[in-house]
């Protein structure tokens, strides 16, 4: 009963988002940008809501959620690091710090969720700090010049407040 | 109130190097102490490698600025500079006396930066005070046919990368009928290594605003787009406020100061997507489609958003029209070269000392830009290569350092001036694994819709990881090549008809790095793993054990002072060792 109520509840959200872009069908780019904000992910079930009350056809509205990176129907973890691994940070050495995050949180360029769903690692290509490369940014906080070393502290403070409010 | 303004640059590299510590520690300390001063924000001056930077003004001693800031250090400047004493901190720029950059500035002409890092982004008054918006004045009352003639004999091109005419393609868009128009901001700027619109949009808003209400006006058109990634969320925030704040004035909005002009203009965030930079996905995409390129003609000046003439243009051309309007085409084409006039932004980054925005006119040598002012190499190995145009352009060898900074003359070194991403290599980088690194990019962006584009870019990524991994075999170089031009003559859009040049480029000038990874398994530059090989020479080795204690993986043996020996089954080339010897005797080849 209470997942039901909350799913209507989410479905409102949805509504309210569908209103926000005038049910206009030429915003569904921004439309399942305010989806995935609020869901953090793009469940399918809220995908085929959003094709039928938009009136266009869900393998036109799947055929957009995949065609673009920022899109993701798979559930995020808490956490997202995302480290840049455009030409600046390649040549600086973003691959090192790269392996290193993978190697500790036991993901890949497949698997980028951890099982506990606290973390999700993804790469990026460039995000305009070059300046600063390697970049890697921890939930919204950008960290510049970042070593193997660095990233792996950053995590671990993370994972450090989580065993605290748990 | 005094005069003095402490000035902090919150710019997205800012805030990555700590500038917001400083800010608030500035602001904790004004209140704390009762000072009557001003704290304002500003954007970025391009010094990325001096981040966080902080500006000082109002006093006797002139406008200082300061690099390289801590919370704890601008409290200390902050005194100095109320006392009236020398700073002792880092001054990177001083108006009055000596800094050390200040040469750096002075070898830059500033047309599109004008503002960046100067006024405070959030603030309409601030881009008024500089002469904001008289551009728009002065064309509201000019004929439109006279500012298409001004911005064309400007010579001003398009600064996206493909160098087209934009007083041209904005003749196209007058003449062209339809009740309808658009304008269209490219901030989509997605070649990795390159970010001077991203300063141009965080740090002078208003200068976008203004250059496309001034073409909107002259081209006809009522509406317009800016097209921005979403990974410049600051961006997007600084354009939102300008555009709001642009309104209010009269600047955007119903009959434009008071004319029967009306221009409104939108933000579309990007999703993702590195093709959708490229002007007909761009529109597909604000159209709410997947974003994949069309065949052109039509052009978007004859038939572009919702099939209706529109214009697109980089941020980085926006950003001059105003000063062309205000300034005149002979002033603009006094700068740069015959057919590359003006001034030309790069992004310097990679293994280059200086790191950041700079702009210089078109016309100086590109050694010149990396030496004179990006400082020279920042590692104490030699130059290798400069990558420029991202994934459509190409590695410059120390050969053709001498190219001059315009588009026919990078054109022809087989790189591309492309939107002004300059990553500067050194000796050790490995042009096959740079190769591999485009080829692995432009595959996974290519949108699938062109056979050659989507499934040649994979099979030479295929190839290239294979050389690599020490797998590669002579042949491959002539399938590279062969696939490299089938996939240029078989792609509908720029993305797949560039995508080979980094290849091409680094085939072309680094052929030996390539035969080395195929003859010898070997990596000149110790870059690609599997051809790595850790060892320790018996000659230099003292046994002073440090290696074998930072080994992750315990694959070093010798007890002290005795010769040690790497198990090269184990190791797993984390390099450090190397880093850790103090005696060079770990060599890597
Ligand atoms: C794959 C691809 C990506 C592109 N990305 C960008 C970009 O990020 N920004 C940009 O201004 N132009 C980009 N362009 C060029 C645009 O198609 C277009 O030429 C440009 O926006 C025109 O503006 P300009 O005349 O002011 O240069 C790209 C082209 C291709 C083929
Ligand atoms: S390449 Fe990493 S921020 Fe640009």
């Amino acid at each position: 009963m209470d997942s039901a109520n909350n799913a209507a509840r989410s479905f409102n959200k949805v509504i309210e988002i569908l209103d926000r872009y005038d049910r206009n069908a030429s915003k569904i780019i921004p439309i399942l940008q305010s989806v995935q904000e609020e869901y953090r992910y793009l469940p399918q079930e809220v995908l085929t809501f959003v094709a039928t009350s938009l009136n266009v056809s869900p393998a036109r509205l799947y055929g957009v959620a995949t065609f673009y990176s920022h899109f993701s129907l798979e559930p995020k973890g808490k956490h997202i690091l995302k480290m840049c691994d455009g030409t600046a940070c390649h040549v600086r050495g973003s691959s090192a710090v790269i392996d290193a995050l993978r190697d500790k949180l036991g993901l890949s360029a497949k698997k980028i969720t951890t099982d506990d769903m606290l973390f999700t690692f993804e790469t990026v290509s460039c995000l305009g700090a070059c300046g600063l490369a390697p970049v890697l940014v921890v939930d919204e906080a950008i960290h510049g010049q970042v070593t193997p070393e660095v990233a792996l502290q950053l995590l671990d403070e993370i994972v450090q407040k989580e065993q605290q409010h748990a | 109130m005094s005069n003095v303004v402490v000035k902090v640059g919150v710019a997205s590299c800012g805030l990555a190097a700590g500038a917001g510590d400083v800010f608030s520690r500035v602001q904790e300390y004004i209140s704390e102490q009762k000072l009557d001063i001003s704290l304002v924000k500003t954007a970025c001056i391009g010094m990325c490698f001096e981040e966080p930077i902080v500006a000082l003004s109002g006093m006797d001693a002139g406008t200082i600025i300061m690099g390289k800031v801590t919370a704890d250090s601008i409290i200390e400047s902050l005194d100095d500079y109320l006392a009236g004493n020398p700073i002792r901190q880092r001054v990177i720029l001083a108006e009055k006396g000596d800094a050390i950059h200040n040469e750096l500035l002075a070898n830059q002409k500033r047309i599109v930066l004008r503002n960046c890092g100067v006024i405070n982004p959030e603030s309409l008054p601030d881009y008024e005070a500089t002469g904001g918006y008289t551009a728009l004045r002065i064309a509201l009352e000019m004929e439109r046919e006279d500012i298409i003639t001004t911005i064309k004999d400007s010579g001003l091109r398009g600064r996206g990368g493909a160098g087209f005419s934009t007083g041209m393609k904005w003749g196209f868009a007058f003449n062209a009928v339809g009740d309808k128009k658009y304008v269209v901001c490219n901030a989509d700027e997605g070649d990795p290594g390159a970010f001077m619109d991203r300063s141009v949009l965080e740090g002078d808003p208003h200068s976008i605003l203004e250059g496309m209400a001034i073409g909107a006006f002259a081209m006809g058109a009522d509406e317009g787009y800016i097209y921005c990634r979403a990974e410049y969320p600051l961006a997007i925030k600084h354009l939102k406020i300008a555009i709001a704040d642009a309104e209010q004035k009269g600047y955007l909005g119903n009959n434009i100061l008071g004319t029967d002009f009306s221009f409104d203009l939108h933000i579309k965030e990007g999703a993702g997507a590195f093709v959708c930079g490229e002007e007909t996905a761009l529109m597909a995409s604000i159209e709410g489609k997947r974003g994949m390129p069309t065949i052109r003609p039509p052009f978007p000046a004859e038939s572009g958003l919702w099939g209706k003439p529109t214009n697109i243009n980089n941020v980085e051309t926006w950003a001059n029209i105003s000063w062309i309007i205000n300034n005149g085409a002979d002033a603009y084409k006094q700068y740069g070269t015959e057919k590359s006039t003006g001034t030309k932004v790069f992004a310097l980054a990679g293994k280059i000392k200086n790191s950041g925005l700079i702009e210089v006119p078109m016309g100086v040598t590109i050694r010149d830009v990396i030496y004179k002012v990006g400082g020279g190499m920042k590692t104490e190995l030699p130059f290798k290569a400069v990558q420029l145009g991202g994934p459509s352009g190409g590695c410059i060898p120390e050969a053709l350092l001498d190219t001059i900074v315009d588009y026919d003359s990078i054109n022809k070194t087989g790189a591309i001036m492309g939107s002004g991403g300059m990553v500067v290599m050194d000796q050790g980088t490995c042009m096959v694994d740079v190769a591999r690194f485009f080829l692995n990019f432009t595959q996974n962006e290519s949108c699938g819709k062109c056979t050659f584009c989507r499934i040649g870019t994979r099979r030479m990524l295929e190839i290239l990881t294979n050389i690599t991994e020490g797998k590669g075999k002579l042949e491959d170089i002539t399938t590279l090549e062969q696939l490299a031009t089938n996939i240029i003559k078989g792609s509908l859009c720029g993305l797949g008809q560039t995508a080979p040049n980094p290849v091409l480029t680094t085939l072309k000038y680094f052929r030996d790095e390539y035969l080395a990874h195929i003859e010898e398994k070997r990596c000149p530059a110790g870059v690609c793993t599997s051809l790595l090989r850790y060892e320790i020479d018996p000659e230099k080795c003292i046994g002073c054990t440090a290696c074998a204690r930072k080994c992750p993986v315990n694959c070093i043996s010798g007890s002290v002072k005795q010769v040690h020996n790497i198990d090269q089954d184990l190791c797993i080339k984390c390099g450090a060792c190397y880093s850790t010897c103090k005696f060079g005797a770990v060599k890597k080849g």
